[in-house]
């Protein structure tokens, strides 16, 4: 019985977000493919010859009516699509987000050297603002006194009003130059060196979590001090369980709730926030190849950029939904 | 002894907000709260050096386009202490260009203001109009409307910013593209509470008596909900202001904002990374002002929401 609803659940949600993926899919693909009045002008670069032009229109499949197009756009993702034929072909094999005239490459591959740093910088920040924001709150909410309270408070605030660079440019000041203990600028990758991979990414890592922490915190402390009222958790103290149990097993998982749900709302300014902090630590991410395929209207690039953020998030919010069902077992889709 | 000249007299009414401020006594609670009065004279400070500007940096004859190299060493740094201060350049010059950096900071409180304020009148505008309406019909509308605003509040919004950046011609005024884009992606927070709001208004007995006497949805809709969500809406959009003007200086940080020579805090805070060595202060002048112009509008936003609306327990950024 149990196990219907929670397949159930997952089948439900699981095809909401496909859903999803596909309105986001054609979204994407009619802003930027159908709102330029000539797509292969913009792809084809500043400096462009007719002949250029030419093989850029046919490679987009611009000659083709709208609704091919989608298709063949939307199909290339999943079984990947051979551009131009003869010996010039370009073969993008699945998942295949374009081909970027402008560098010569397909846009997978453009991702493939960029998204590991900014998966590091986003997965690395995202555990240290959840781990700190959660234990702060807890423990402000256990030793509930007014100077911690009011210190958590003004945290907060400063926090939510620092932007992102503000706070990494200080602490580059800081510890880079200053103090000279840690590394202000680039990107060891993670299999070559794992530890000054981390080592490199310790900066980046609390400036973004800084950002989001102290809101963390004062959620999880209110929540908290809601829960310690429960009659759930006085029935647990009752019933001689450890101090330790009562708010670890009963209290935290019922404050749990509201922090996840919060978390998939915040999944994608967490992306935002990754993008702008690789520009603070001169690392080449996500966000950089963004911003040189929007300065060169590099559009196959920016499409495959922007859609991949997207499903990300809609894949993200997916995994906090079946999350939140693990955490609370009344919720239904 | 006090002579009250409006005593015995009828209450004048002003405009709806004020007079509901009146009526719960909001106004006196918001005059005591000193947290949001220093945030409103900090806001208030940078609205009119925004304002006058050209007026201020013409008091030492300076604008933020004029290069002084003059003044700059061989290696482009200011000479003289905390990057140039003098009685000529308030907070110094620019490295490699010397200009001169109140001027930039000063014209550059135009640009955050201006996109600041006119986003947020655009997300507040498209948010109370889709949050009136999910929240005043109900089901499936309701529904749908609410899994579209959610789906918006957990998009990558920045990404896509800097994406349509790329669509826009390069003749079109880049400020009211930035408010057009930060506008069109920040509505879903005003939504979310104004449906909520309306949510709550829609079973009230006013509105239940105005149904029953036979008042059509739109006499409802402009008369008794429109009015009462006033406050809501005031608070909602002063909390919304900072957040716009973060998102802008982070566009310009990031090379896809208002164009050179536009002056942008967000700009100089980016061209400051590979100064920050060796002139922290050309950091600072600009990193200060967007720190405390955010600061300032969350504080006093937060002050009004407690005096005004405390109901309004959501989350707003």
């Amino acid at each position: 019985m149990r196990h219907t609803r929670t397949a159930r659940f997952l089948i439900t949600k699981l095809g909401g977000m496909i859903a999803v993926l596909l309105l986001v899919s054609l979204a994407t693909y009619l802003i930027f493919y159908m709102i330029p009045a000539d797509p292969a002008r913009f792809e084809c670069g500043k400096i462009c010859s007719p002949g250029t032009l030419r093989q850029v229109r046919a490679f987009m499949g611009l000659n083709e009516p709208v609704w091919r197009q989608y298709l063949s756009f939307l199909g290339a993702i999943f079984a990947g699509r051979t551009y131009g034929s003869g010996p010039s072909a370009i073969v993008c094999p699945a998942p295949c987000l374009g081909y970027s005239f402008q560098q010569h490459e397909t846009v997978m591959s453009l991702i493939g050297q960029t998204l590991p740093v900014t998966a590091s910088i986003a997965v690395g920040a995202a555990v240290l603002w959840l781990a700190a924001g959660v234990a702060a709150g807890v423990v402000s909410a256990l030793r509930r006194g007014r100077a911690l309270d009011r210190g958590v408070m003004t945290v907060a605030i400063v926090g939510v009003s620092a932007p992102a660079y503000l706070v990494g440019l200080l602490a580059i000041l800081l510890f880079g130059f200053k103090l000279n203990i840690l590394p202000d600028s680039g990107y060891v990758p993670l299999l070559q060196n794992p530890a000054q991979w981390a080592f490199h990414l310790i900066l980046p890592w609390c400036t973004l979590a800084f950002i989001s922490a102290a809101i963390y915190a004062r959620l999880t402390r209110s929540q908290m001090l809601d829960a310690l009222g429960e009659d759930y958790v006085r029935t647990a103290r009752a019933k001689g369980l450890r101090e330790r149990r009562v708010i670890g097993r009963h209290a935290l998982r019922n404050v749990m709730i509201p922090v996840v749900t919060l978390f998939g709302l915040d999944v994608g300014t967490l992306l935002g926030g990754a993008v702008i902090t690789e520009k603070v630590f001169s690392m080449y991410g996500l966000g950089a190849l963004l911003i040189g395929a929007v300065q060169s209207t590099d559009l196959s690039t920016i499409s495959g950029v922007t859609l991949l953020a997207a499903v990300f998030v809609v894949v993200a919010n997916f995994i906090v939904d079946v999350v939140y069902k693990l955490l609370d077992p009344r919720v239904t889709a | 002894m006090s002579l009250d000249t409006t005593r015995g007299l009828p209450e004048r009414a002003g405009t709806p907000a004020v007079a509901a401020a009146r009526r719960t006594g909001a106004l006196a609670r918001l005059l005591a709260d000193r947290w949001a009065m220093a945030g409103a004279a900090v806001a208030l400070a940078f609205v009119l050096l925004a304002i006058f500007a050209p007026v201020l940096s013409g008091i030492t004859h300076n604008d933020p386009y004029t290069y002084h190299t003059s003044l700059l060493a061989g290696s482009g740094v200011p000479n003289g202490r905390l990057g140039g201060v003098s009685s000529a350049h308030w907070l110094g010059v620019e490295p490699q260009t010397g200009r001169d950096l109140f001027s930039i900071v000063a014209y550059g409180a135009r640009i955050s203001l201006l996109v600041g304020v006119g986003a947020t009148v655009v997300a507040t505008a498209i948010g109370t109009a889709l949050g009136v309406i999910a929240g005043y019909s109900g089901g499936p509308v309701d529904t749908l409307l609410s899994r579209f605003t959610d789906l918006t509040i957990a998009f990558p919004q920045l990404i896509f910013m800097i994406a349509l950046g790329a669509l826009v011609p390069a003749s079109f005024p880049r400020q009211f593209f930035m408010i057009a884009v930060i506008g069109v992606f920040g509505w879903p927070s005003v939504a979310r509470v104004v449906r909520g709001q309306t949510k709550v208004l829609r079973n009230r007995s006013f509105v239940v008596a105005a149904q029953a006497v036979g008042a059509t949805q739109l006499h409802i809709l402009r008369t008794q909900i429109l009015p009462s969500l006033g406050s809501t809406i005031t608070v909602i959009a002063t909390m919304s202001i900072p957040g716009a003007i973060g998102t802008e200086a982070a566009l310009s940080f990031l090379g896809v904002g208002v164009t050179p020579p536009t002056p942008s805090w967000g700009r100089e805070i980016s061209s400051a990374i590979s100064w920050v060595a060796v002139d922290p202060w050309y950091l600072a002048a600009p990193g200060l002002a967007l720190f405390l112009v955010t600061l300032a509008l969350n504080t006093f936003g937060d002050g009004l929401r407690d005096a005004l609306d405390p109901r309004i327990a959501g989350r707003l950024r």
